[in-house]
């Protein structure tokens, strides 16, 4: 951070170096000449979009890829990384964006599972305590991995590289998941790590951490290096800049929103968990007026996913009047009763719940508007050329980029399958628009155009609920905020009287009922 | 070096549609070898496997027969498994759906009326649908596994009908043979001029072409279509994975008891203890051939129906046993379903590492 250690000894052998990698899928290089080389001792920042190649080059160096061309050198020799278990073998640990924990196993379990020899709990719990503890990620190898949090989950995957006494740990978007407080806690551990010459190689979309914490930056765009910088000299802009290829929009300011009707109205919302590893809703209330945005944040798992399936319909409820939609209670009627009173819902994973994969864009306009008063289907029989009307629309307002003019959804890239997602929905003008991470893995270019569509939408009169754990988007387009922290919400509060600090606390429970009332609640409910 | 499945980026619709002919060009040609493994002239046992049963229009006749069972079960399977609900169990539907109708010519033996045939086609099929509600039911309360009960309920649908044929339901005037009453006048189908044809087979296009329709152009098919492909996102669009479950399964259920209908109302005149040469199970591989397309299923329907006359055919002319209508059968679903993995996955030869380094680095780590 303040001052990185002299990395500028030309005659030092990097620990490892990629020398003109391309990794070509058919026609397109995923990778392009891509060079980069890492010493002992440094984080290096790996910058760029979604789809600039980040993922592609990690799996090559990590060994689940094999580039097309070019070369893998580690500590000065040319090899070939043949597969994950290879290059854990060399020194190179990764923590995934996405964990592979059991959550019916211990922490000790867990990674006992991902060690080679023979299995010894006792001393590997003993291991892992001292491990943690040496680096300020204490955990209890004992607990069951479906009681902790996700920034608990993420130690374990540390913890696991950490046994392993790795020489280059790659992160991929560790910070995506956890919160302010977690977050500068990781940090301090990478410090130290680097400190200890391990090296560090840090994939990540927020600028600001990697201006903190990176010693050197490596910009990925459409698969080529564009630069190699030192964070430390530049600002937030300009990498951002370097990496979108142009100076990034920015979204125009809202107007001063005026309050209207209530259009959303929440009341008492609880449901109990789904499974086992589910997360119960206790006893939610909000409201949305016409023309605001009121934004709900969060760590992922603490409920979203459960709360939108609620207010969605997708889970119906038992009592009627838990959730109205411009006055009616539809608490036990289903999503298409909720869309026809002008409700439109976007959740959080788009192939698959948003878009079937397989399915061209006009069947997937069929998929939420086959009810909703746009002719599509008249007595029972599809009108497949009213869908690909609609579909053509959204993909021009939405500036929607296909190779073809009716593709398969999974040929899209994730920004321009969200635009179209999210277009979809808009495109029928809803008086309520629930939105669960509206920009979720989208690229910066992708993600201002659905922010500035959904704070047009709000200035047009409709009310917009948004669950995002982005706390920039959540400031940059919310009226009003409400904190969710397992299965509970805090009253939503205007935005501009909340700080990032004072979420981030909440985020992790500050606002939470204690246990007696919610069972006293409980009971009496 | 190792071998491993690479899931290709695009695929190709070309390969998707020859897929089914590959599958049977390289049928044929193991078939050669292996009747040539048996000592035939593999050349001659094809000809009289698969070209002989369509030479003469009795044996058309015959095809088109047989086919009608197949395609009229086969398209209700399509539906089914187009909507990822595995129904295994199209025989015993089938079964339930013959006794159900016959019902009516065992206990009503003198009543003749065009009435008689629709009551009859009408207990079929809901004969077959209420036995295929049995796994529907268990499926959706208990979240059984619809493969193996369907497919446990065959049997038992097969022994009851068993034991129907030989105890209550016995000819009093037949010998002492298991087999029914024979059925008369508007008992039985009508069948073209006096050959062996009967309206089956227009009962089996129709169905064919409604239910085409059906999957293409409504809101019901592309129920059936998200529900099969991505049940989060179907029930997003505000569908039950539920109700789907329940309408596959007594569709497909319904067809297959028509079918099982048409067979004894038709070729046979009689139940008796076997009713179907096992329709509802290659009816499996028709849905699959037919790409699960109720239109592709007319075409496989005819096809598989070949193997079934080249079976007999084969045992008559070469003295090979009937069994290896199955043989074919078995080794034409397992080239299809090969096909159709290798239009969606590659086979990647991966070079290993080289020895020499990696040892090298590690005893350079160890120093």
């Amino acid at each position: 951070m303040s001052e990185a250690p002299s990395l500028q000894q030309k005659n030092q052998t990097p620990l490892l170096e990629v020398r003109h990698i391309t990794k070509m899928y058919g026609d397109l290089a995923a990778n392009d000449d891509v060079s980069l080389s890492i010493n002992k001792g440094e984080i290096h920042a790996l910058l760029g979009e979604n789809g600039a190649g980040k993922s592609t080059l990690v799996k090559i160096i990590y060994g689940s890829l094999q580039p097309t061309s070019g070369d893998v050198y580690w500590q000065g020799e040319k090899i070939i990384i043949d597969n994950p278990a290879a290059a854990r073998e060399l020194g190179i640990g990764m923590v995934f964006q996405h964990f592979s924990l059991f959550d019916a196993l211990t922490v000790a379990e867990n990674i006992a599972l991902a060690l080679p020899g023979k299995l010894d709990l006792a001393g590997l719990s003993e291991k892992i305590s001292r491990v943690s503890r040496d680096y300020g990620l204490p955990l209890e190898p004992t607990v069951h991995v479906a009681d902790l949090s996700v920034g608990e989950r993420q130690r374990i995957e540390i913890v696991r590289c950490l046994l392993q006494e790795p020489k280059l740990l790659i992160m991929d978007e560790p910070t995506a998941v956890l919160t302010p407080q977690e977050a500068d806690q990781l940090f301090l551990t990478l410090d130290r790590l680097a400190s200890e010459g391990c090296a560090v190689l840090y994939i990540s979309h927020r600028l600001e951490e990697i201006k903190r914490l990176c010693h050197n930056a490596t910009i990925l765009r459409h698969g080529k290096v564009v630069a190699d910088v030192d964070p430390q000299e530049e600002t937030a802009n300009s990498l951002a800049s370097l990496m979108v290829g142009s100076d990034i929009h920015t979204i125009g300011d809202k107007a001063a929103s005026v309050q209207g009707d209530v259009v959303l109205a929440i009341n008492n919302l609880s449901a109990p968990p789904d499974g086992p590893f589910g997360v119960a809703l206790k006893d939610i209330s909000l409201e949305v007026h016409a023309g605001e945005i009121v934004a709900v944040a969060g760590v992922a798992g603490n409920g979203q996913g459960e709360f939108f399936d609620a207010v969605s319909g997708e889970k119906v409820g038992k009592t009627a009047q838990t959730i109205k939609i411009n006055d009616q209670a539809v608490g036990h009627q289903a999503i298409v009763a909720r869309r026809k009173l002008g409700a439109a819902f976007v959740p959080e994973e788009r192939l698959g719940h948003g878009a079937v994969p397989e399915f061209s864009l006009s069947d997937n306009v069929i998929l939420t508007r086959h009810a909703t008063g746009d002719a599509i289907v008249s007595s029972g029989v599809v009108k497949n050329a009213v869908a690909d009307t609609i579909q053509k629309r959204v993909s021009g307002d939405f500036d929607v980029r296909k190779a073809v003019p009716n593709p398969e959804a999974r040929s899209l890239s994730g920004g321009n399958l969200q635009k179209f997602v999210v277009g979809r929905e808009l495109d029928r003008e809803p008086a309520l628009l629930v939105i669960n991470q509206p920009t979720w893995g989208v690229d910066a270019g992708a993600a201002a155009l659905i922010r500035q569509a959904l704070i047009d939408m709000a200035t047009r009169g409709a009310a917009i609920l948004v669950i995002s754990q982005d706390l920039d988007e959540i400031f940059e387009i919310a009226d009003r905020i409400a904190v969710m922290s397992r299965g509970q919400m805090s009253p939503a509060r205007p935005a501009t009287d909340m700080t990032p600090e004072e979420i981030g606390l909440m985020m992790a429970g500050s606002h939470e009922k204690n246990d007696q009332q919610q069972t006293s609640e409980a009971d009496s409910a | 070096m190792k071998l491993i499945l690479e899931k290709r980026a695009f695929r190709s619709n070309t390969m998707a549609l020859l897929s089914p002919l590959l599958a049977i060009a390289l049928t044929v040609f193991f078939g050669g070898i292996i009747f040539a493994l048996l000592g035939l002239n593999p050349l001659r046992a094809l000809y009289i496997y698969f070209i002989e049963p369509v030479t003469s229009w009795w044996s058309v006749e015959e095809l088109i027969v047989k086919a009608a069972p197949l395609i009229l079960i086969g398209v209700g399977l399509a539906i089914c498994f187009e909507a990822k609900v595995w129904n295994i169990g199209a025989e015993g539907q089938l079964t339930m759906g013959a006794l159900a109708g016959s019902m009516i010519p065992i206990f009503f033996t003198g009543w003749q009326s065009p009435l008689v045939l629709v009551i009859m086609l009408v207990l079929g099929a809901l004969g077959g649908a209420l036995f295929a509600a049995i796994p529907a039911f268990l499926k959706t309360r208990f979240n059984a596994n619809e493969i193996l009960t369907s497919l446990m309920l065959v049997y038992v649908a097969q022994l009851f009908a068993d034991w129907l044929v030989r105890g209550p339901w016995r000819d009093p005037d037949g010998f002492n043979f298991p087999k029914s009453v024979t059925f008369e006048g508007w008992q039985v189908l009508p069948t073209f001029g006096d050959g062996r044809v009967h309206i089956g087979a227009i009962i089996a296009i129709v169905a064919a072409l409604v239910l085409a329709f059906m999957l293409a152009k409504t809101l019901k098919g592309f129920e059936i279509r998200i529900m099969g492909n991505a049940p989060r996102a179907g029930m997003f669009s505000g569908f039950s994975p539920k109700k789907t479950v329940w309408f596959s399964l007594l569709l497909s259920g319904g067809l297959a008891g028509l079918a099982g209908i048409c067979e004894v109302a038709g070729p046979s005149g009689h139940l008796q203890p076997s009713i179907s040469p096992g329709y509802g199970f290659t009816a499996i591989i028709v849905a699959f051939l037919g790409r699960l397309n109720p239109i592709g299923v007319v075409f496989a329907g005819l096809l598989l129906a070949v193997s079934y006359l080249g079976g007999e055919a084969a045992q008559i002319d070469l003295g090979v046993s009937a069994r290896i209508s199955q043989v074919f059968q078995g080794m034409l679903l397992f080239f299809i379903l090969a096909c159709d993995t290798l239009i969606l996955y590659r086979i990647k030869l991966m070079a290993s590492n080289d020895p020499k380094t990696l040892a090298k680095i590690k005893a350079e780590a160890g120093s």
